[in-house]
């Protein structure tokens, strides 16, 4: 207990130190980074027009999937897995879209306090079958993404509809200094007011408890079906967010869901969330869909053929996750 | 020790084997003649599952020799050793829980009719060859393990933890078994906590300590204290046999039982449990395998419903839906099972602040120092080694234990249910938790003890209670509580009854067909 008594100690007064701890306990995440830096800097040796407009574009066009990841990571840590992620985006896409063309600020604000709502009960729905038919998440949440898609369809046949004014300006432009895209602070923002709470909270507990050891978990009290219920509600509220996101960054809703959902399972993969529940976080996942994104800009730059560029994207992802477990392995042993 | 090196069946030399910075053996050695029956002693973490493992080929050691038959042999896998003759049974059983024996026996490639034979001699012969390995209980698949390795006919075979959760009479096939190895050309590696097999089976005993062999003795009589001076290092005092003068210091508080429970039944197996508990005793619970002592405490402890029965706590009448409702009024349950309990990937301090919460206002924000406190202080209390403590799977077996009753401990106890918690811990870990349970019930919690282990009894309680066929059959002191006495009521037997063995399994083999218990124990995570 000493060593953590400790850090808390030094974290008061030095914070290079409490970045440090941070940094060593979560160490995935911290090599995520380093390895963003590197590609940044490579992007920069490749193309050396790419600036503060370009990590802008890289911001905003990486939004929806950053948000789709978070969503799918919180389901992943309660030990489930949700497969509509990206019908889910579509549907709050389109209705958010629908409902905004062409009406007053105040009005779109409602609209997206009713579609966060939207996105609440959508994964509502999913978490309830989940937990009350028994039937596994993958086969719930596939049923599930037909139905949500089918129903994004019926709200908008064809892309269409409009963003408010305002919402726009939220995520497109930066934020002070050029070199910080408001797409990003929003992101960072988003997460840190609904994440960092509950994280600290008793149903952030419950999360990894649930997704550890369900067993467990209810032999201490914790109730299993009301923490999934609520995990399937947290990843259908971030769903919501990523398609408004989706609306503001393209000023359109579109009926047709995106790669979204796969992207997102490759996201907390590679974010250092393991399928099996109980571990990671949310913030190596974000990290994960930059670097994801920033790979295909690269294989652009460097005239890739894009077919190829999709294929060395999965191989990066196979490769860096193999590694990552290698590395696990010999630590463990040696 | 003067045999020269091709007298020895098995011989390790100077094995060591580290984990990052944890080292799990400094240097041990292990000589097996042919013929004996040979006991593998240590505490918990003395590195005996290491050292196991490294034999069967699981783990490959990082220095040292291993010789079979005069032949240096290095094994790659658990198939390696068994080609050079050395087959384990290990603590879980090793069967495909959605397969049927039969299946399960051709994937192993074990001839039938040897195994037909050892089932029929450890007592299980009329055993469905059709019934899947999820649907036994865990006793049987133990012993279906073991006449599997029987039949391999192997040179040396290990055992590990063979009795622990066997039932009396199952114990005493196999220990017969076991015996009978004796004097062939094959050798037995007996593992087991319990001293009284130990001396009853083996011929000698390797003692490790820290990763490494401190002693070999010969097992004779009076060589137990040897054995336990060995393992045990410099605090040889600290014997549970010290504790004998605290142990029976009664101070049941007059007036209302904390918990009082008339009646009660559940599932097939539990009829009729009735019986106090009072504020400031340990209760002790006898029964032998399969008699509604699970459903019992599942019921207790919120996680059944029990199907007829009154329960009052405190003189209030309580009905759980959940174990968090149990909590509430104060009963909480340390398993058996560590894989039933803790959240292997998660952190020493999560893992027992989990049930902190349960008090507060639904998925309320936590309170960060007052959690660390409480956390600390348990911590403190049960002396938890930390420093593996970002993960909990990192634990020795005894440190998960502790953590699990840390959990409990850390937000003061009402009344703890107890479910073999000392199962396959080492005797100095055993006897922290017995002192912890006294001093809570001296602080005025009330506890119930479940134990396998009926030398337990007279060490850690004060008054003990023996369930037979689901009801409560006996109620006696604990210092009238020695193992003969209680070892008749647990198969309570009257004066003249006869053939106890045979009623009792009888009794059990009809009373275990579809033990739930099982499964979780057989579908549950491979060690790491």
């Amino acid at each position: 207990m000493t060593a953590t008594t400790a850090g808390l100690g030094a974290s008061r007064s030095r914070p290079i130190d409490a970045v440090a701890g941070w940094a060593r306990r979560n160490s995935w995440t911290a090599s995520l980074i380093a390895f963003l830096v590197l590609l940044l800097v490579f992007t920069r040796m490749i193309q050396p027009n790419y600036g503060a407009t370009g990590v802008q574009g890289l911001a905003i066009s990486v939004m929806p999937l950053a948000l789709a990841a978070v969503a799918q990571a919180i389901v992943v840590i309660s030990g489930g897995l949700d497969l509509s992620v990206g019908s889910m985006m579509a549907l709050t896409s389109v209705v958010s879209a629908s409902l905004m063309k062409d009406q007053t600020p105040e009005f779109a604000f409602l609209v997206v306090v009713g579609v966060l709502l939207l996105g609440l009960a959508l994964g509502a729905v999913n978490g309830s079958l989940v937990v009350l038919t028994r039937v596994p998440d993958i086969v719930v949440t596939l049923a599930m993404s037909f139905v949500w898609a089918g129903c994004a369809l019926l709200v908008l046949r064809t892309p269409g509809g409009g963003s408010a004014r305002w919402l726009r300006d939220l995520i497109l432009g930066s934020a002070g200094n050029e070199w910080i895209p408001k797409a990003a602070v929003a992101v960072l923002v988003i997460v840190a007011v609904i994440w960092l709470p509950l994280r600290r909270s008793r149903l952030g507990l419950s999360l990894y408890a649930v997704g550890s050891n369900q067993l467990a978990a209810f032999r201490s009290g914790v109730s299993v079906g009301r923490t999934k219920v609520a995990a399937y509600m947290l990843t259908g509220l971030f769903a919501a967010l990523a398609g408004i996101s989706l609306t503001a960054s393209t000023g359109i809703g579109t009926p047709v869901p995106g790669p979204y959902t796969l992207q997102s399972v490759a996201a907390v993969v590679l974010g250092g969330v393991s399928l099996a529940g109980g571990t990671g976080g949310v913030f190596g996942p974000v990290v994960a869909v930059v670097i994801l994104q920033l790979i295909r800009t690269d294989m652009t730059f460097l005239n890739v053929n894009t077919n190829l560029a999709t294929v060395a994207q999965g191989v990066i992802l196979v490769g860096v996750v193999m590694i990552g477990s290698l590395i696990h392995i010999r630590r463990s042993r040696a | 020790m003067t045999a020269t090196a091709t007298d020895l069946l098995l011989q390790a030399t100077d094995v060591a084997k580290t984990y990052g910075a944890v080292v799990a053996l400094r240097s041990a050695s292990l000589a097996v003649r042919p013929g004996e029956i040979h006991a593998l002693m240590g505490a918990n973490g003395a590195g005996k599952s290491t050292l196991v493992k490294i034999l069967t080929g699981a783990v490959r050691p990082d220095r040292g020799t291993i010789v079979v038959r005069g032949r240096e042999r290095t094994a790659h896998s658990p198939a390696d050793a068994r080609r050079h003759g050395i087959v384990s049974v290990y603590q879980e059983p090793a069967l495909i829980p959605d397969l049927d024996i039969r299946s399960n026996l051709r994937l192993t490639e074990t001839p039938n009719e040897p195994f037909r034979h050892w089932m029929h001699e450890l007592g299980l012969g009329d055993l469905d060859m059709s019934a899947l390995a999820r649907r036994l209980p865990l006793a049987w698949l133990r012993v279906i393990d073991l006449a599997r390795a029987l039949a391999i006919e192997p040179d040396v075979l290990l055992l590990d933890e063979m009795t622990a959760a066997l039932p009396a009479n199952l114990t005493e096939r196999v220990l017969e078994m076991i015996g009978r190895q004796r004097g062939g050309e094959r050798s037995v590696i007996f593992i087991s906590h319990r001293m009284i097999e130990i001396a009853a089976v083996c011929d000698r005993a390797t003692v490790l300590r820290e990763g490494e062999t401190v002693g070999v003795v010969d097992v004779t009589q009076g060589s137990e204290e040897r054995i336990v001076e060995l393992m045990l290092g410099e605090i040889v005092k600290d014997t549970p046999a010290g504790l004998d003068g605290a142990a029976i210091t009664a101070r049941r508080e007059p007036g209302e039982a904390r918990l009082s429970v008339r009646g009660v039944s559940a599932g097939a197996k539990l009829h009729d449990g009735t019986f106090d508990l009072h504020a400031g005793e340990v209760l002790g619970v006898v029964a032998l395998e399969g008699q509604g002592q699970d459903e019992l405490f599942d019921v207790l402890a919120g996680s059944e419903r029990p199907s007829g029965g009154e329960l009052r706590v405190d003189g209030k009448p309580v009905s759980f839906r959940h174990p968090a409702d149990a909590i509430r009024a104060g009963l909480v349950y340390v398993a058996a099972d560590r894989a039933e309990a803790l959240l292997p990937q998660r952190s020493v301090r999560e893992n027992i602040a989990l049930p902190l919460t349960t008090g507060m206002r639904r998925w309320g924000l936590i309170n960060v120092r007052r959690e660390r406190r409480q956390v600390d202080e348990a911590i403190a209390t049960l002396q938890i080694d930390t420093r593996a403590q970002r993960e909990v799977r990192r634990l020795s077996g005894g440190n998960q234990q502790k953590v699990t009753i840390a959990r409990w401990v850390a937000g003061g106890v009402h009344t703890m249910l107890c479910f073999d918690p000392t199962r396959g811990i080492d005797i100095r870990t055993k006897q922290q938790i017995y002192v912890l349970l006294r001093e809570l019930a001296d602080a005025g919690a009330a506890v119930l003890l479940y134990t396998s282990e009926l030398k337990e009894i007279q060490l850690a309680c004060d008054r003990v209670i023996v369930i037979f066929g689901g009801r409560v059959v006996a109620e006696m002191d604990a210092r009238d509580a020695d193992e003969p006495a209680l070892l008749r009521a647990a198969y309570n037997l009257t004066a003249d009854a006869e053939m106890p063995e045979l009623e009792a399994s009888a009794a059990i083999a009809a009373e275990q067909a579809g033990d739930a218990s099982t499964e979780a124990a057989a579908a549950g995570p491979p060690e790491r």
